[in-house]
């Protein structure tokens, strides 16, 4: 998997996201900053849904790097329960269907899925029947 | 320490002036301001001026005359014309000067604001991925807050519409056209719950405002309005901002979080020596629908989730308890950076004289409110008292 950036994904199958937490206060943000002031930390792979909404309209490039055949997508903030909320895509899921608190997993999506090495983005997807 | 008043306002009209340049709707102000002060150029002893887009504003001293005023810039963000006018009141309390002026102006280019990833000092394949959207931020907020406090869709539309309504009895509104509230929710979506028409605009405009010491306005003979607060302030922790590729976890998630309007709030009550209960006009920031409805609580005007009962009484329009946005707000003016919030100063000071035309508030009003919130986590609020 080629990830949008490095240091956002674990190495490993299934990836988990990066976070980091701050060394001298304990905060988690993701993604993790450069420097010595924050250690790693994967995050859990599950969560739930702390709000969302639908990009309706294609983003200006630069800086939006998505195809030029635009789509709406669902953009959610997604709990990370005791470490902290990511912004990422919420996929396979109709947005008549999502609700604030439903349980999400992560799902990476590539950034242009019609490209030949598309670059992976954070996601999640539907725990549960959704799917 | 005297109060400082605002001796005299003017206003280019917001919206899209293809003809004139940033800078000219702010020097078309300031005449006009002058005008109403019955004051020259020349006797304005200092200036700041805010312009996020349009440059640095102390070059309008060609346009106005090469008097050797102390001319100082401001960019603060969506703050800016708020942080323009603390500053120049700041000149005045201080006793250094008695009679000065504040004025903003803005042109921005049509369409969303195009905002890069490192001018936030964010990674760039945050912009890359499509999040660099401040549309997304202000719809998540809201339905976040729409799900907490039982705010429906409706009362979305129902701002939009009152904004229309009343933005169409203001000559310096862009839209001055009534739309109905169907029209509203039926319009197209575009960042869920909110349509086109909850959104306000990237626009351009122009405002300033003279402002004087109380023995320079006794002297000039105006109507004393009095400036009792202007307050600028900064976003506490745990807040929840535009372009955040993450927020904190907090312990109960179930109450609203800090933010700086609740900051700048209190702090401008606190300097006034009043409360909520005793204002009798508010100009609430209006980026969309849903910030005017979630502001009202912030600047302590009423409960969360109130704000239902509010819009459907009809409690914030221009003959109700709390008239909210008398000139249509940003939903009906744009939001010109630079200007937006002295526009909200400008309109309470014509609503104080007594001067607001078909928009004018009824019961002869003596308080009203302005509050401005923005990028980065910004808040700036002033209180005026006739």
């Amino acid at each position: 998997m080629r990830a949008i950036a490095e240091g956002l994904f674990t190495h490993e199958w299934p990836p988990r996201l990066i976070g980091g937490r701050e060394r001298l206060t304990g905060r988690m943000v993701f993604p993790c900053p450069a420097g010595d002031g924050y250690e790693p930390v994967a995050l859990t792979s599950e969560g739930t849904v702390w709000s969302w909404t639908v990009q309706r309209f294609r983003p200006k490039s630069p800086p939006y790097g998505g195809p030029d055949s635009f789509a709406p997508w669902i953009v959610a903030y997604v709990e990370l329960a005791g470490q902290v909320i990511v912004e990422a895509r919420l996929v396979h899921v109709d947005p008549d269907a999502v609700r604030i608190d439903m349980p999400v997993r992560l799902a990476p999506v590539p950034l242009d899925p019609a490209a030949d090495d598309p670059v992976m983005i954070p996601a999640f997807e539907p725990l549960g029947d959704e799917v | 320490m005297s109060d400082v008043c605002i001796v005299g306002v003017g206003i280019h009209p917001f919206g899209r002036t293809d003809s004139l340049s940033g800078l000219d709707q702010g020097v078309f102000a300031v005449r006009e301001a002058l005008g109403d002060a019955g004051v020259d150029w020349k006797d304005i002893q200092f200036a700041y001026g805010s312009s996020d887009a349009a440059g640095n504003p102390d070059t309008m001293v060609e346009r106005l005359g090469l008097t050797g005023v102390q001319f100082i810039n401001v960019r603060n963000g969506c703050a800016a014309g708020g942080s323009a006018l603390f500053s120049a009141q700041m000149a005045i309390k201080s006793g250094e000067f008695d009679l000065g002026l504040a004025v903003g102006f803005d042109k921005h280019p049509r369409g969303a604001f195009n905002a890069l990833p490192a001018e936030y000092n964010l990674p760039d394949w945050y912009g890359e991925a499509g999040y660099m959207v401040t549309t997304q931020f202000f719809a998540a907020k809201i339905m976040r807050y729409m799900h907490m406090f039982g705010i429906s869709r409706e009362a979305l539309g129902r701002v939009a519409e009152k904004a229309f309504r009343n933005g169409a009895h203001a000559p310096h509104a862009w839209r001055r056209v009534p739309v109905g509230i169907d029209e509203i929710l039926n319009a197209p979506m575009v960042s869920d719950p909110y349509s086109k028409f909850m959104f306000c605009s990237p626009a351009e405009g122009g405002v300033a405002l003279i402002l004087a010491s109380e023995k320079k306005a006794h002297a000039l003979g105006k109507p004393l309005i009095r400036l009792k607060a202007a307050t600028m302030r900064t976003r506490p922790p745990h807040s929840f901002e535009v372009f955040s590729p993450s927020i904190d976890v907090v312990a109960d998630d179930r109450a609203p979080r800090g933010t700086a309007t609740r900051i700048a709030s209190a702090d401008a009550f606190r300097a006034a020596g009043i409360g909520p209960a005793d204002i009798h006009i508010a100009q609430l920031q209006d980026t969309e629908a849903g910030a005017e409805i979630m502001h009202m609580a912030e600047n302590g005007f009423c409960a969360d989730g109130e704000q239902e009962r509010w819009l459907a009484e009809g409690q914030t329009e221009i003959g109700g308890r709390l008239p909210v946005n008398t000139d249509g707000g940003c939903l009906a003016c744009g939001e010109p950076i630079g200007a937006s919030g002295l526009r909200q100063v400008y309109e309470n000071v014509v609503q104080l004289r007594g001067d607001g035309g078909g928009r004018q508030v009824p019961g002869n009003p003596k308080t009203a409110y302005s509050h401005v919130y923005g990028a980065p986590g910004v808040s700036a609020v002033t209180i005026l008292e006739r």
